[in-house]
């Protein structure tokens, strides 16, 4: 076996030497006050790792015989993931170093470094094996995260739901692929499996294989109607983890998808998936909005906002061309930092007061303007308002989804926009509660801690100027050129 | 980049913004600094920017847009920031600089929060001025967007009565609008440039590729007018506006009613019509029907009304309505009466919400019922009302009458029946508002006194006579000058006049 091809994987084992180093930091130092540097060192070397991984150029080689391609396309999903991983870190610290926490926070750093590197298999996979590999390896750590909370009881009823949607989703996903390896003549790769549907009639085996795959990757982006177990788990998981639940396993099933449906199913979209994901999508946008309107608890509410992006997100998937792709890279980008800025601000109030309930916001600007300000970028962001970042991912995806000339795209997008003024209505509810509500503060003043403010304002930064400044977009769509 | 004027009118407010964001938050001298620098350079930019178009004109220069430029911005979809003018864009440019003005005394005293207000007013503006700058599609539209989502906070936290329902409905209709403009403006840009050809989001360019297939050209019509209807309050999408304008604060009615609401003319005209003339001459009746409804009917709503401020509101709904009603006649003269009632209109609407402001902030009423006799009490603030009523009403001498003849002289021009019956019910509205406007000033202005307590009140202090002068001016202006006006925006209709009698 020719070993210089693990060269190729180098992404990886910069994630994999991470999680060994904070293992072993973990394994060998004595419990107590001597492992208080485990925060900072894992958070400085992670943040190195995200710039490393930013700067290296991809090969563009594929290794394995083509189980595994590194791609700038895929590079760069991975950059953009580890940016997001990089700010829940900083989130999470206060929680990690907490008293209930910080004689485990090695286990959390441990778990959410092998999560992270199954999705970076999951996103460079290109044989099914490989794929299964990478996405149980992301989702079941997870379930460890999501019941970190060990005095909660919602904690662990949150971990049970996940655990228990994340295997029957992988069974499905698993028989959907059994389906595809009927047809495929005995393999598994893309490539082959591509080659060999392209040559067979549409049967109903298919049809359902195609189903199937949907089904089961459609769980862990929560598309309607997979999306049963978000709000619960979302609300059970502690909130960093619930951060690191909506944006980063979100995108890299969100890439994964495309890949798989681009790459493996495209010959097979008019005819048989581009009606089942255009009602998925309707149903998701819609449905998310739906339910996020008469949401109280802030971790619900965002977990139906977040099932209602996830719909947009796959609106990418309806071009098939690198257009699509970087659009929807970009809308993962955007997310990630206006999804996190929330995020950051419910964390600091929840870890400093307890408060979770939108009703808690009432008056906020009179006792927190800065988060108040905050927290209004982001939702104003999420809602897709100029001049910030959500209103150019949003644009951006609508204008990739009209190129083609068919008036059922168009009616999608119309669709998708008349939503935005839905999930406009109650991102505005936040903002209401905030400037509008009248009443003294509920949330008495506070200051937030060191790192809470560095994730803060680098997801304000990124809402502000990374629409303005159309650098990531064309660097996703450079990236999107270049997918295998 | 920055050697263009026009790009500064963006700059300036983000600069205000800076400079309001370093204030301190009670520091009234500060703020009042900021926003008074601010607006009086806006107004001088707007000022120097008319003569010096005119120059550039009577100089010869005859192309569709002057001080052009443009500027890459999102390479891969040909996203430009480009910018241009043409006289329509300068008086636009040039009222919206006269209202902000005019709306900065007007809020003289604002509370709570000042810093904020202003933060969010200098950022209405921003959006407001990039819209009359840009000459593509998308950063037109972007800045539509941002000038619309300030109201919600404008309104929400400063407005009074039912404000929360009010703003939410405001900024969802709108935003609902914006949707439908969306995907125009999407379908417009892939189709924008014949088979091959470099698709591109600039109008100019567009409108010379005349490349949009007409089929397509109807949907997209009805989805641009429609979208840009929605703001310029066309029926049956006019209910944000009542409610929204009656709710809001003095400042924000005045730039809602005098600018804003120009916003939606603006862009039926130059988006609607312009880029998609061959639907304009087939579809333009479904749209006169509409706009002729709420001519009429915002008239009639606004007689039954006691609330000053929905009085007003209504009566800009039949106002508004009578701007995209001339449009669609799509002949020069009638599209000439529209801009002069987009002007004549935002500077008197500005003016009468400027004054219920005032008198609401005196006798903390704006019941018609429970008011009277002002003329005895505080006689300044009775004779702006007045002459507000009359401009409103078309008297000879103020903007209101050259609109309306412009106007109308232009509509009649279609001799067809269906024109002509929709042209006659249309003058009607010209009675009405005579109606409830001599109504308002008759029992506001000229009665008795109701209440004995009103006695007491002050007269105009002098940011408010600042404020309202400086509209009054204006309006009289163009209403003894319309000539100037005319000369700027003649040849601006040339270009649409012309799509539009080839697309026959």
């Amino acid at each position: 076996m020719d070993y210089s091809q693990f060269g190729a994987m180098l992404p990886e084992l910069i994630i994999l030497g991470l999680f060994v180093i904070v293992l072993c930091a973990d394994v060998f130092t004595k419990d107590g006050s001597a492992k208080r540097f485990l925060t900072p060192m894992t958070t400085v070397l992670f943040l190195l790792a995200t710039v490393a991984i930013w700067l290296i150029p991809s090969s563009g080689e594929e290794v394995f015989g083509g189980m595994y391609v590194d791609s700038q396309a895929c590079k760069a999903m991975k950059a953009i993931l580890n940016v997001g991983a990089f700010i829940v870190l900083l989130q999470a610290a206060e929680w990690v170093e907490s008293d209930d926490m910080k004689f485990r926070r090695g286990e959390f750093y441990e778990l959410l470094l092998a999560t992270l590197f199954g999705m970076y298999l999951m996103i460079s996979a290109r044989h099914f094996l490989l794929f299964i590999i990478g996405l149980e390896c992301a989702s079941l750590p997870l379930a460890a995260m999501v019941a970190f909370n060990k005095k909660h009881y919602e904690s662990h009823e949150a971990a049970i739901k996940y655990i228990l949607t994340a295997v029957f989703s992988s069974a499905i996903l698993l028989m959907g692929l059994s389906f595809v390896y009927a047809f495929s003549g005995g393999s598994l790769y893309f490539n082959d499996i591509a080659a060999s549907i392209a040559g067979t009639e549409i049967n109903g085996l298919l049809i359902a294989a195609v189903a199937f795959v949907i089904a089961g990757i459609g769980f862990k982006l929560s598309l309607v109607p997979f999306h049963l177990w978000t709000a619960d788990v979302y609300q059970g998981a502690p909130t960093a983890i619930t951060a690191y639940l909506s944006v980063i396993s979100k995108g890299a099933a969100a890439f994964a998808f495309f890949v798989i449906f681009a790459q493996v199913f495209g010959s097979l979209y008019s005819e048989v998936w581009e009606w089942m994901m255009y009602a998925v999508i309707i149903a998701t946008i819609t449905v998310g909005n739906l339910f996020a309107m008469r949401q109280k608890n802030m971790k619900r509410f965002m977990a139906f906002s977040s099932v209602s992006q996830a719909g947009y997100i796959m609106l990418g998937v309806m071009t098939e061309q690198a257009l699509g792709l970087g659009s929807m890279m970009f809308y993962i980008f955007v997310y990630i930092v206006s999804n996190l800025a929330a995020f950051a601000v419910i964390s600091s109030i929840e870890n400093k007061t307890g408060k979770v309930s939108m009703d808690d916001y009432d008056g906020l600007h009179k006792s927190n303007p800065r988060l108040s300000f905050v927290m209004t970028l982001a939702m104003f962001s999420l809602a897709g308002i100029p001049p910030f970042a959500g209103f150019f991912s949003k644009i951006l995806i609508f204008t990739s989804v009209t190129a083609s000339d068919s008036m059922a795209l168009y009616m999608l997008v119309l669709v998708a926009l008349i939503n935005t003024i839905i999930s406009l209505y109650y991102y505005l509810l936040v903002v209401k509660a905030i400037w509008i509500n009248p009443g003294e503060a509920k949330v008495e003043r506070f200051e937030s801690n060191r790192c809470d403010r560095v994730a803060l304002v680098l997801c304000t930064l990124g809402i502000v100027f990374f629409g303005l400044v159309p650098y990531i977009y064309e660097y996703c769509l450079d990236a999107a050129r270049l997918l295998n | 980049m920055f050697s263009n004027i026009l790009i500064w009118f963006v700059i300036v407010p983000v600069i205000m913004m800076a400079g309001l964001a370093l204030c301190g938050n009670d520091n009234m001298k500060a703020i009042r600094g900021v926003m008074v620098t601010g607006s009086t350079a806006l107004l001088a930019m707007a000022i120097y920017l008319v003569v010096a178009f005119l120059e550039m004109r009577s100089a010869g220069n005859t192309d569709e847009m002057l001080f052009t430029g443009s500027w890459i911005w999102y390479a891969p979809l040909n996203i430009h920031l480009a910018v241009g003018v043409d006289g329509i864009s300068v008086l636009m440019l040039l009222l919206s600089a006269v209202i902000v003005f005019a709306g900065t005394f007007a809020s003289w005293k604002i509370s709570p929060l000042p810093k904020n207000f202003f933060l969010w007013f200098a950022l209405l503006s921003t959006g407001v001025f990039g819209f009359f700058i840009s000459i593509d599609m998308f950063t037109m539209f972007m800045f539509y967007e941002v000038a619309l989502i300030p109201m919600y906070l404008l309104i929400g936290v400063w407005g009074t009565g039912r404000k929360e329902y009010s703003a939410m409905k405001l900024t969802l209709m709108l935003m609902g609008g914006s949707a439908f403009l969306m995907l125009g403006l999407l379908g417009i840009y892939w189709h924008s440039a014949p088979e091959g050809g470099t698709l591109t989001w600039n109008i100019l360019e567009i409108s010379h590729n005349a490349a949009v297939d007409p089929s397509w050209q109807r949907l997209l019509f009805c989805f641009t007018f429609v979208g840009f209807g929605v703001l310029g309050a066309m029926f049956p999408f006019h209910t944000w506006s009542p409610d929204g304008h009656a709710c809001a604060p003095t400042a924000v009615s005045m730039l809602h009613a005098g600018v804003l609401m120009k916003l939606g003319g603006y862009g039926c005209f130059r988006i609607a019509i312009f880029l998609l003339p061959q639907a304009a001459n087939e579809l333009a009746w479904i749209f006169i029907i509409l706009t002729g409804i709420s001519v009429v009917y915002g008239a009639f709503s606004a007689c039954v009304q006691t609330d000053l401020k929905y009085i007003n509101a209504y009566s800009s709904v039949s106002h508004c309505g009578m701007v995209l009603f001339a449009i669609l006649m799509l002949n020069t003269t009638a599209m000439t009466g529209a801009i002069l009632q987009m002007l004549s209109h935002g500077l008197m609407t500005a003016l009468f919400f400027a004054l219920i402001g005032m008198i609401y902030g005196r006798t903390h009423t704006r019941d018609i019922r429970q008011m009277g006799g002002l003329m005895q009490i505080m006689p300044y603030l009775g004779v702006c009302y007045m002459i507000a009523g009359f401009a409103s009403l078309g008297l000879p001498g103020l903007s209101g009458f050259v609109a309306e003849m412009t106007i109308f002289f232009g509509a009649f021009q279609d001799a067809d029946l269906f024109h002509r019956i929709f042209v006659i019910a249309a003058t009607t509205s010209i009675v009405i508002t005579a109606v409830y406007i001599l109504r308002v000033v008759g029992k506001l202005v000229l009665g008795p006194v109701v209440d004995e307590h009103h006695r007491q009140l002050t007269d105009a202090s002098w940011w408010e006579r600042f404020s309202t002068v400086t509209l009054i001016v204006c309006l009289a202006g163009i209403g003894f000058f319309p000539n100037w006006i005319n000369e700027t925006i003649q040849q601006s209709f040339e270009p649409i006049v012309n799509v539009l009698n080839q697309a026959i």
